[in-house]
């Protein structure tokens, strides 16, 4: 049988289905910032934005960017009524003291158990950049995971142990791939859902892990 | 009287010594206070730590003060960005030594600065290798990293409005870093596009008091480049 991987669109749509009416979101620079597009109408859902925002709006039509008004991506943003900005230190107290409810991150590699690793490779060549990624891990209620599951030369970013440097250990709750969703548990990982027409034997094979039979959420 | 404004920001950083570690407001293009920065860079004092969220993109603001060969050291978050190609070269050179710091440890750590703390222990960190070497400690069955502050002799701030008091307000996401920032250094030098009468500022909106501005500096308007944009966030 034969299956079709979810594109980023529809991954984006799965996680915006999941955030619940009334949450605060944080969304990471890259392909997190997707979900935006696709919550579900008459959800009302605050997006928090590290450099001071809360209630980012709709990306503002051509010629009416304001560089003053800028998501962690650098990206000309809009604020809802009822939006905020505020400084540095109160923006960190958000996401450090767990008062957001759910932040989206893309990542290098996740761990069966939840660690991340998504900020630098550890190339001696590369110039590392941490930004936000730390306290976001461990400060927001849930993190959640957003990523393609194979990298470019074709291996599971879901590892049984992280080879890049951690971001944070045991963080992860959630990860959305183009091929299935699982949840990290200290005992490993758990199924979700998975796309139409993967057998689960095909996952496992995907995964490489040590553990296989993976318990499912599936009916 | 006390009257903060002075009409040459080169003047109002006649202080700044060789050595000194200067924080410069901002967050990709918002914030950044490049005439303030220009001045610095006139003033001529070298051999600085600079602490910013970025290190600067294309040759202006921060990356100008990284070309001009003045900086030693750089205190940030994020330093690479699209067009981040003066930092990458000295960094990649070894000609400028990087302290790459979780972005909540920064702003925490100039706060503490501003408000007398001494260290604190925070959860961000802890179990990679930004803690290597920091004192961990066990609180209530987590892990917690000893982080320090960062203190100012200098601070550089855009801000939108002030009085001669030194009260300041922002604009937008512009304000990021300037009000921790302002609270954090010796010398505090916050540049505005507007200069109101005392009591024109509502004082119910005022963001950074009078208390934490040393001198401010009224300057033109320019129009915000969407600078240290991300390639891949270029707009459809």
């Amino acid at each position: 049988m034969t299956y079709q991987r979810r594109t980023k669109d529809q991954l984006a749509a799965l996680v915006a289905k999941d955030i619940f009416d009334g949450a605060t979101v944080n969304l990471g620079i890259g392909m997190p910032t997707l979900v935006a597009n696709h919550l579900p109408a008459g959800r009302e859902v605050v997006l928090h934005s590290e450099n001071g925002i809360l209630g980012i709006g709709p990306a503002p039509a051509n010629g009416n960017e304001d560089f003053d008004l800028i998501n962690a991506g650098k990206q000309a943003v809009t604020l809802l009524s009822g939006g905020a900005f505020f400084h540095h230190a109160d923006s960190f107290a958000m996401m450090r003291g767990g008062h957001l409810d759910i932040c989206v991150l893309g990542a290098f590699q996740v761990s069966a158990t939840g660690d991340l690793a998504n900020w630098h490779t550890g190339d001696p060549d590369a110039v590392p950049a941490v930004g936000g990624a730390m306290d976001l891990a461990v400060g927001a209620k849930q993190a959640w995971v957003m990523m393609d599951l194979l990298d470019k030369r074709g291996n599971s970013k879901i590892v049984e142990r992280c080879s890049y440097p951690l971001t944070a250990a045991a963080c992860v709750k959630r990860i959305y791939t183009d091929f299935a969703t699982f949840e990290c548990a200290p005992e490993g990982l758990i199924l979700r859902d998975k796309v139409e027409g993967l057998e689960l034997g095909e996952l496992e094979d995907l995964l490489a892990l040590r553990q296989r039979g993976l318990y499912s959420l599936e009916p | 009287m006390i009257d903060k404004v002075i009409d040459d920001a080169v003047q109002a950083l006649a202080r700044v010594k060789d050595g000194a570690t200067v924080l410069i407001g901002g967050f990709g293009g918002a914030g950044v206070p490049n005439e303030l920065i220009d001045a610095l860079i006139a003033q001529g004092a070298k051999d600085l730590t600079m602490v910013s969220n970025n290190a600067g993109s294309s040759e202006i603001g921060l990356a100008a003060l990284l070309k001009a060969g003045r900086v030693r050291k750089v205190i940030c978050s994020f330093p690479r960005q699209a067009d981040s190609y003066v930092f990458d070269e000295l960094y990649r050179g070894r000609k400028v030594e990087l302290e790459l710091v979780p972005q909540g440890n920064l702003a925490e750590r100039l706060r503490a600065a501003g408000a007398g703390i001494g260290a604190f222990f925070t959860r961000t960190g802890f179990g990679t290798e930004l803690a290597r070497g920091k004192e961990i400690r066990e609180i209530d069955g987590q892990g917690y990293v000893l982080e320090f502050p960062i203190h100012g002799d200098l601070a550089l701030v855009k801000a939108e409005k002030g009085d001669r008091w030194g009260n300041l307000t922002y604009r937008k996401a512009a304000r990021n870093f300037g009000p921790v920032m302002a609270t954090a250094a010796t010398l505090t030098v916050a540049s505005v596009h507007e200069i109101l009468e005392l009591g024109e500022l509502d004082p119910e909106h005022v963001i950074t008091p009078s208390v934490f501005v040393d001198h401010i500096v009224k300057i033109a308007r320019v129009p915000i480049a969407p600078s240290g944009s991300r390639k891949d966030a270029a707009k459809p």
